[in-house]
């Protein structure tokens, strides 16, 4: 018998912006000067948040924080690309993308000050509160997609994001294999920021791409720069459109840099070379996106300036209306461990209140 | 009132509430053509379709994993474990989320999640497929854990377990799947979860067991009773956690005598922790040592030997003997 070929597969890179501000006409998505405009606010909003956070965290007025500084065109222009009926189902490094989804950021604060009132939420928001065991959060996104189609919501689809690192968990894989049986309208997103703590991409996976992936599970995956904000909204608004279709899941690996720590408790000198760094600063998403727009003329050095003076107040606003907060009830946790009452939780709240007591009588 | 087994009530129980609400979903691996290797969902497919009962690819963090997001999104997934020893593989899901979403957004988001998996000795399966590990569902905050012993109270917990705002692993004893028929109504009948059950009432000695062991737990207590004149309190768990603790402490205020009967290993178990309640609460009311009846702190051995590690009516009938006569 001859051998029969039963398949070819090929992997795609999108970039339509390049390090240097120079756009692909051909491919350039037809965005409105407002709509890029509000793009770059939004990723510039994340970045100086992301400093921000990292600085309160080193003044000890936060805790631990997952910086995202470098990645904001691999997360925020996919939300930017969504609409309100869209869900987001994050991992723990796309801050940005949770802004732009509705979320507070003072409420932010409060999550990263260790506090659960942090991940209170307006009712219907569509975005879920960070989730930090790597690649489990993938399955939430594929069984929140079926619910749409069982649902008939032919107007919503599910962004998930996770990184590099989790596509060698095995939920991963499960997530993809079941939303390409499903068909089911989920747009899975890799931020491929290189590194997993110390673990380079390099050794995550013998794969050339994290993208080809998809093709073990027969669905469309393309590789994307993810520092170029255009690409990134390209890459997801097609998905989401093919999502809304009928025509099932896309992954897509957006190509990016972890330009700071894995979390403030990190300290990346110990496994990389500031030489890397340094190449993917030259690469960083928001300098190119800001020459793109200053060649259109619709951005320059007095706007740039009216907008860092805004965001600082709206982040110094944020930060008061934060550290003003007290209002934290300390047996909080016995309220909502279950939605029925229980006599053995109860007598354990009055247990756990006559210690508080207690200990505030022997201090 | 027809006559069930427990296959037969719990299949009762999910069709009911398929009937009821569209957003229950059921979903495992053979569930819908194949009926379940039990045959618990039976009928199924046929009468809900496909989009309801899911014949999922072989991965059960994937079932729990994609039924956490189901239930985020407002339906009410019923996920199968095919078999108690397969299980493992989602626990992550069930601490890392389900059981921790309403502690997490304070109530905002929660998750109405069963997942229903076959356990215990008893039928000549092979490895895997004999084990009771319902304390270490139980170790896990936010999960409640169901086991119900007959037909009727089956079906009467699984309709809970479905309304149940909560993540309820919902464990079914294999062994009684269909050991036995009881009457079981047909119209809606459903039980409180976190509610142990007074079988029935006596001042000499208390029992507690649940699952399977009931049934052994049942037939050792009548031969004391009939042997000796005993009046003996029985009690039926059926919720693991949260326990009834109350239940238990005030039956032994009144009987000063306890014995626990379990299939599941000694240590570290719902036993051990039926104990520790009595000792919270009702220790000056004891005339004996709480004794228990349990498998051993080993691997369960392959079903050639199985039975003899697990609690017989004679090894129940002299722990009760014993502790009477302490």
């Amino acid at each position: 018998m001859p051998i029969k070929k039963v398949g070819s597969f090929s992997i795609s890179y999108l970039q339509i912006l390049d390090e240097n501000g120079n756009v692909d006409a051909k491919l350039e998505p037809d965005l409105s000067h407002d709509d890029l405009i509000k793009l770059y606010r939004a990723m510039f909003f994340a970045r100086e948040v992301d400093q921000r956070m990292v600085r309160l965290q080193r003044q000890g007025r936060i805790g631990t924080m997952g910086p995202s500084t470098g990645q904001e065109a691999a997360h925020c222009a996919p939300i930017f690309a969504s609409t309100e009926k869209d869900w987001m189902v994050g991992s723990f490094r796309e801050a940005g993308a949770r802004l732009m989804k509705g979320e507070p950021l003072a409420q932010a604060l409060v999550y990263y000050n260790g506090f659960e009132e942090g991940n209170k939420r307006p009712d219907g928001q569509r975005l879920l509160p960070i989730s930090i065991i790597v690649s489990t959060q993938m399955l939430h996104a594929v069984g929140i997609a079926y619910a749409m189609k069982y649902r008939g919501e032919k107007d919503s689809a599910v962004i998930v994001f996770f990184g590099d690192g989790a596509t060698s968990q095995g939920d991963f894989h499960e997530a993809l294999n079941y939303a390409g049986v499903w068909k089911v309208p989920v747009v899975f997103i890799c931020q491929n920021n290189q590194w997993a703590i110390s673990m380079p991409r390099s050794k995550q996976t013998n794969s050339r791409t994290l993208a080809q992936k998809a093709i073990a599970y027969d669905i469309p995956g393309v590789q994307v720069d993810g520092n170029d904000a255009l690409a990134m909204y390209k890459a997801t608004k097609d998905a989401l459109d093919r999502a809304k279709a009928g025509e099932g899941p896309t992954l897509i690996e957006a190509v990016t840099y972890r330009l700071m720590m894995h979390t403030t408790a990190d300290d990346p000198t110990k496994y990389r070379v500031k030489e890397e760094e340094e190449q993917w600063w030259a690469k960083d998403p928001l300098v190119r996106f800001k020459k793109y727009i200053e060649k259109k003329n619709i951005w320059d050095d007095e706007k740039q300036k009216a907008l860092e003076e805004e965001v600082k107040k709206q982040i110094d606003d944020a930060v008061k209306e934060f550290e003003a907060r007290t209002d934290f009830k300390p047996d909080v946790a016995f309220d909502h461990i279950f939605g029925t009452r229980h006599e053995e939780i109860e007598e354990q709240r009055q247990e756990f209140l006559d210690n508080l007591r207690k200990e505030a009588a022997d201090a | 009132m027809p006559k069930l087994t427990m296959v037969q009530a719990i299949n009762l129980a999910l069709m009911q509430e398929m009937e009821k609400d569209d957003s229950v979903i059921v979903l495992g691996e053979d569930v819908g053509r194949d009926e379940g290797v039990f045959r618990v969902t039976a009928g199924l497919l046929e009468k809900y379709g496909e989009a309801r009962v899911i014949d999922t690819p072989l991965a059960e963090s994937a079932i729990i994993g994609t039924a956490i997001g189901m239930a985020l999104a407002g339906l009410k997934p019923v996920g199968e474990m095919q078999f108690d020893g397969f299980s493992y593989i989602m626990m992550h899901q069930l601490e890392g989320h389900a059981s921790r979403f309403r502690a997490r957004t304070m109530g905002d988001w929660h998750v109405p999640l069963v997942i229903r998996l076959p356990y215990g000795a008893g039928v000549r399966a092979l490895e895997h497929h004999s084990e009771s590990r319902e304390a270490m569902y139980a170790t896990v905050p936010g999960v409640k854990v169901v086991i119900p012993s007959s037909p009727r109270n089956a079906r009467a917990l699984l309709v809970a377990a479905i309304r149940d705002p909560d993540p309820v692993v919902f464990m079914e004893p294999k062994r009684s799947y269909r050991a036995f028929k009881e009457e079981v109504p047909e119209e809606e009948e459903v039980m409180e979860i976190g509610k142990a059950q007074v079988v029935q009432e006596g001042e000499d000695l208390t029992v507690v067991s649940w699952g399977a062991m009931m049934r052994f737990t049942l037939e050792a207590v009548e031969e004391v009773q009939k042997k000796r004149g005993s009046k003996i309190e029985l009690i039926d768990l059926l919720t693991i956690a949260p326990m009834d603790g109350n239940t238990i402490a005030e039956s032994v205020k009144k009987t000063g005598r306890c014995v626990v009967v379990q299939e599941a290993p000694k240590s570290m178990s719902v036993g051990s922790e039926i104990i520790a309640r009595i000792n919270d609460k009702a220790l000056m009311y004891l005339e004996a040592p709480v004794k228990r009846v349990t498998h051993y702190d080993v691997v369960t051995p392959y079903f050639g030997r199985e039975l003899k590690y697990i609690p017989s009516v004679g090894r129940i009938r002299r722990a009760i003997e014993e502790t009477l006569d302490f």
